[in-house]
């Protein structure tokens, strides 16, 4: 019976406790959008941080907020760090748009912000051609507002 | 439908042919170095299929092959037209020469991966568009 009353003190004390400490350390590193898609696990006071952190800064900024909640042991961090997507500049779309469009006449693309936008006539043999080499310049984005003929 | 239910039959192909995949903005990014043209064919053909049109503006896939080396021969592979080559690399350089189609031509450097610098049999060097030359 002791042994009992001395296990479920043990959980009551431990199992809430856990749960506090995650509920803060979620609060803590929600801070910026490089944070966004990490999630945290606690057992037993240590904190094992998941997810994709844009910058190796930001994943260990992630630690040390962790690691600042009030009954944090220590911190676990499992996060991997991807860069952002690596976007062409405007005026280097734009120069490699001209080339990638020359030989199909019907097509004119623009460019704003990195995103490229296809307007005009395709014949639907050429479209995958046409697409394959604007996604190869490495746009945010590619509207196809294209007619297919 | 999220982007990884939609393009899960992309995602899975990609991710076996070593390519980086990851999602931003409510775009889905596909890049890396395809070891043959057949692999970012059969990507392609598999994007084609989920999206016909190209037209739902929500997947950006640049896959670079890289079968080719500085001092091969590679293959023009133009519609039926001969294929420019040019003293620098744009279409706003001027022509130095011509290579004709089925044509083979040395590979000297790839100036970046649309224009690739190449020499035709005839001793004529110059930047060709990349997307022609196999």
């Amino acid at each position: 019976m002791p042994l009992i009353l001395f296990f479920s003190l043990f959980i009551i004390s431990c199992g809430p406790k856990d749960a506090d400490i995650k509920a803060s350390v979620d609060k803590a590193i929600q801070v910026d959008n490089g944070m966004a898609g990490i999630t945290s696990s606690v057992t037993d006071g240590v904190v094992t941080l998941s997810g994709e952190c844009d910058s190796e800064a930001s994943k260990a900024k992630c630690t040390d907020l962790a690691k600042s909640v009030k009954g944090v042991k220590s911190v676990i961090n499992n996060c991997t760090v991807q860069m952002p997507v690596q976007v062409s500049p405007d005026d280097r779309l734009r120069q490699n748009l001209t080339d990638a469009t020359k030989d199909h006449p019907g097509v004119t693309a623009s460019v704003s912000d990195g995103v490229v936008t296809l307007t005009g006539n395709i014949s639907r043999a050429n479209l995958a051609k046409l697409m394959k080499s604007v996604n190869d310049l490495q746009p945010k984005k590619v509207q196809n507002q294209l007619t297919i003929k | 439908m999220s982007l990884k239910e939609k393009y899960k039959q992309l995602i899975d192909a990609a991710t076996d042919s070593g390519m980086n995949v990851r999602e931003q903005d409510n775009v889905l990014y596909i890049n890396g170095e395809a070891t043959n043209g057949a692999t970012k064919d059969n990507l392609w053909n598999i994007y084609g299929q989920i999206d016909p049109d190209f037209r739902a503006s929500d997947v950006v896939m640049d896959v670079n092959v890289n079968d080719t080396m500085a001092g091969t021969k590679v293959k023009v592979n133009t519609d039926k037209s001969n294929l420019n080559i040019r003293k620098g690399p744009g279409t706003d350089q001027p022509i130095v020469g011509k290579a004709a189609k089925d044509e083979m031509v040395t590979l000297i450097s790839k100036s970046n991966d649309q224009w690739w610098l190449v020499r035709t049999d005839a001793g004529e060097e110059g930047y060709a568009y990349a997307e022609y030359l196999s």
